[in-house]
């Protein structure tokens, strides 16, 4: 069981990335537009 | 915003359909718009058939570059339709000023530039496509990116190439009249968006890893668990606990602070008080490593408070979005004239510019139906000029040379030219504003009903912690601590503060989808309780404008009189004319007519049929003409409805009359009366004549002492900040003239159609014109309170049986981590209970038209 003084540490590192890729998609704009993008997803792409 | 752009489209799909019956004989409908193509444009031999010349460009644009697939799209989205726009060609050369450039454009290291454009008229997914296709319809364009919600669009050019009077020019061609975006606010509020995203992105993740913590800690009350472990899941709580308290928790300890300084009761100070008291116990315990910790309830309480204020914030920021588009739709620009020097000859030269360039002295040039961009001195023409939305005044008034005007009022005949005497702030428009933002100063904040109920909160929760402690200390100094902080935790006010925020979000949601804008959250609260109620007459409870509210008489003179008041320039000419074109009423062949006279209350015209007399009675009546008492009884059943009439007379007889007027909106009356039913005081104001007004009053049921006639907008301010007694000051109404009133006003609610600045200083905006809105917005206030009650009983009564039994010492941090989710889903669960959700609402639009059909 001690293998949790390792563990625990690394469950927080994993979890400080997921806060940080949050962190890097909220500034780089992507959730600026909530409502503009489902459209475009169903534009079919042109030849 | 697509709420606001549907009004007018509504009125004209309305219109549309209407037509397409008419033109069923001809059975053809334009390719673009889907209008019906007069028979005299219809191509013999064509699939692709135009109403008018705009829609047949706009075709050729779209089908030059292969974009067909527009319309399959648009026919898909059910999108509503209008014929192309092509009036604003001849504003396109201010793109390409300097100072429009220093003004809007950022050039970028690459050489490019982009630009934000407002544009009108966005909708769908269709409009999304099309604009998002203007690289191949204008060559230089590199990228165009549109946001729905803002309807903006970002434009990246390449400065070599083009120019961005093209780019302009395609997007209005399109049927998308740009506009500079000139709210500077905007990137502000994005920056304030993503803070508080991520603020609440990281009290989620703090908020899950502390309950797994949690989850084995109780695992091990129960199982055993080694003490090394324990203490290795207790420090990791408390650090994750305290990182979320302080990093995102920090808004709370603001909040409160910021309400403890002013002394303001603020729901952020039992928050705080719980949070703060909790943490801190909390570390203690961990050090001390005894006791009890509590950081799983008091993440998630932070967590799901944010998630509270966020819903709340992007409600409002989408109404204020919805009403800055509007506002950035004031003319930006206006008509310089230059004079040029060549050789002997005086020439002169007209340039657009923006309207910040224009200077005192500048000579501008106003065409018909523009607004006066500065105040000045008429040099040449003469026209007829509407200050209604400035000085309340219903009748456009004439001026000539030497005359001087005010900005914003709106020409409405001919071209003047003005010589600029003030602009900008020095304005009487502009002085005005300055009163506005004074009245949004000086008006009372609205303390929500959460927030002075958080007030007592404090006192009462306080004083029931000493009690407890005071009463376990005498058997046990440890237990009294402990006890005491659990009540305080247990005690916090974690429900109300999600639910009221959820269900104002969800009132707002409401009223924003039946064109009803709140800008504030508090504004519901203040409107559910009867108050005095001061609306302004013009634009609220008429329409405001004249206009033919009917003909009374034989109808095929109306041809006659259409065809003579086509050629005068009087306010009642122009609407009888304009009542002409909108009733199909093809005016009889000018050739037959002979000169039309124009005198000051009458037309005089020859015609095959004798010679014709329009005017209002003295006139008719001082050129020898009899009225049958049909007529004048006629006339007293139209002036109940405050109506003018207006006599039709052949050769000496009156054969017809109509009836003018800016008439009520049906449903002024019963509107009223609603209102007043539900306790309202309502008063009009207005700066109209006091005869029109008491007509007016008459009309809808008001007692004349609720009438003042005569005010000035200073008046009206005097009027709105005059809190005589506690109750709430609504003040209602569409022009510069109001808005003042509107800023200083507990509640300013603003009408549609009304002047851009009196919707900025309102809380509310009604996308609609006439009272019914307003009706529906205090009943949805009032059903909103009623929610909040309901709440708030759960909520408290919650809290009374939970700070029981923390008082009796039956509070561990596993009961206190069931007892908090437990009373937030049962307050959530009345919040959102017969309110469906934005999704919820379009499927069963859906669903009704798919049964229609």
């Amino acid at each position: 069981m001690s293998v949790l003084f390792i563990v625990l540490p690394l469950a927080f590192v994993l979890a400080a990335a997921g806060v940080w890729a949050f962190w890097w998609a909220v500034r780089g704009g992507q959730y600026d537009d909530l409502d503009t993008p489902p459209y475009r997803a169903m534009f079919d792409d042109e030849s | 915003m697509t709420t606001l752009a549907r009004q007018p489209e509504a009125d004209r799909a309305e219109l549309g359909s209407e037509q397409t019956d008419g033109a069923a004989a001809s059975g053809c409908a334009c390719t673009h718009c889907g209008l019906p193509v007069p028979l005299g444009l219809i191509e013999a031999g064509r699939d692709e058939q135009f109403c008018c010349a705009g829609c047949a460009s706009v075709y050729e644009v779209i089908h030059g570059c292969g974009l067909d697939a527009y319309y399959r799209l648009r026919d898909q989205a059910d999108a509503p339709r209008q014929p192309a726009n092509t009036s604003f060609a001849d504003r396109l050369s201010v793109f390409d000023s300097e100072k429009f450039a220093e003004l809007y454009v950022t050039t970028r290291d690459d050489g490019l530039c982009a630009v934000d454009l407002m544009l009108e008229n966005v909708h769908c997914a269709a409009c999304v496509w099309l604009i998002e296709k203007l690289p191949r319809v204008v060559g230089g364009v590199v990228d165009a990116r549109l946001s729905l919600r803002e309807s903006t669009v970002r434009v990246v050019w390449d400065p070599q190439t083009t120019e961005l009077s093209s780019v302009a020019r395609a997007l209005g061609t399109l049927g998308y009249p740009p506009h500079p975006a000139r709210s500077g606010t905007q990137s502000v509020q994005l920056n304030e968006q993503r803070t508080m995203l991520i603020r609440l992105g990281i009290a989620g993740a703090l908020a899950g890893n502390t309950m797994l913590l949690a989850f084995a800690l109780y695992a091990g009350l129960f199982g055993g668990m080694e003490r090394q472990f324990s203490e290795l899941f207790r420090w990791a709580s408390a650090v994750l606990g305290v990182l979320s308290l302080t990093w995102p928790g920090r808004v709370f300890f603001q909040g409160a602070w910021a309400a403890l300084r002013t002394r303001t009761p603020h729901l952020d100070v039992p928050i705080a008080l719980a949070l703060g008291v909790g943490g801190l116990a909390g570390v203690v315990n961990v050090v001390l490593g005894r006791g009890e910790i509590y950081f799983d309830s008091l993440t998630v309480l932070v967590f799901l408070l944010l998630v509270g204020r966020f819903i709340q914030y992007r409600q409002q920021r989408r109404a204020d979005a919805s009403v800055g588009l509007l506002f950035s739709l004031t003319p930006s620009n206006c008509r310089r004239v230059m004079p040029v020097r060549e050789g002997a000859a005086a020439a002169e030269t007209i340039e657009q510019v923006p309207i910040e360039a224009a200077e005192v002295g500048d000579v501008l040039e106003v065409r018909a139906g523009e607004l006066i961009p500065a105040d000045g001195v008429v040099t040449s023409g003469r026209a007829m000029v509407a200050a209604s939305l400035l000085t309340g005044e219903s009748q456009p008034v004439a001026v000539q040379a030497g005359d001087r005007v005010c900005a914003g009022s709106q020409v409405s005949s001919s071209t003047l030219r003005l010589r600029v005497s003030a602009v900008g702030e020095e304005t009487r428009v502009g002085r005005l504003m300055e009163l506005v933002q004074q009245g949004v100063a000086d008006k009372p904040t609205i303390v929500a009903l959460t927030d002075r109920i958080a007030g007592w909160f404090v006192v009462v929760v306080s004083s029931l912690a000493l009690m407890v402690f005071a009463g376990w200390s005498v058997f046990d100094l440890g237990a009294a601590v402990d006890h005491t902080v659990a009540l305080l935790i247990i005690a916090c006010p974690c429900a109300l503060g999600l639910a009221t925020p959820l269900t104002l979000a969800v009132a707002i949601g409401r009223a924003a989808r039946r064109d009803i804008l709140i800008k504030s959250g508090a504004v519901l609260d203040r409107l559910a309780k009867p108050g005095r109620l001061l609306i302004d007459k013009t634009g609220t409870m008429t329409r405001g404008a004249m206009r033919v509210e009917s003909w009374f008489g034989d109808p095929a003179m109306r041809s006659w009189v259409v065809a003579a008041e086509s050629e005068a320039t009087h306010p009642i000419a122009r609407a009888i004319a304009s009542w002409g074109e909108s009733e199909g009423i093809s005016p009889a062949s000018r050739s037959q007519l002979g000169e039309v006279v124009t005198h000051a209350s009458g037309v005089e015209a020859t015609t095959p049929a004798g010679l014709m007399r329009i005017g209002s009675k003295p006139f008719i009546l001082s050129s020898g003409c009899v009225i049958e008492q049909r007529f004048s009884q006629q006339a007293e059943q139209w002036a109940e409805r405050a109506c003018t009439t207006v006599y039709v007379a052949f050769d000496d007889r009156v054969v017809a009359s109509l009836a003018v007027g800016d008439a009520l909106h049906p449903e002024t009356r019963a509107s009223l009366e609603r209102l007043s039913s539900w306790g309202w005081e309502v008063t009009m104001l207005t700066g109209d004549e006091p005869t029109v007004a008491h007509r007016v009053a008459e009309a809808v049921g008001l007692d004349r002492s609720a009438v003042r006639a005569g005010v000035t907008p200073e008046q009206k301010l005097a009027a709105a900040s005059d809190r005589y007694d506690q109750r709430a000051i609504v003040m209602v109404g569409d022009g510069v003239n109001d808005a003042a009133a509107l800023a200083s006003a507990d509640v300013g609610v603003s009408v549609s159609g009304g002047a851009e600045a009196s919707m900025a200083a309102a809380d509310v905006y009604l996308a609609r014109p006439g009272l019914s809105g307003l009706v529906e917005l205090i009943g949805d206030a009032r059903r909103s309170r009623g929610v909040i009650y309901q709440n708030l009983g759960v909520s408290l009564s919650y809290n009374a049986v939970a700070i029981g039994l923390a008082a009796a010492g039956l509070v561990t941090p596993l009961v206190a981590a069931i007892l908090m989710p437990l009373s937030s889903a049962a307050v959530l669960g009345l919040a959102m209970k017969g309110q469906c959700l934005p999704g919820w609402g379009l499927m069963k639009r859906i669903e009704k038209q798919r049964k229609a059909s």
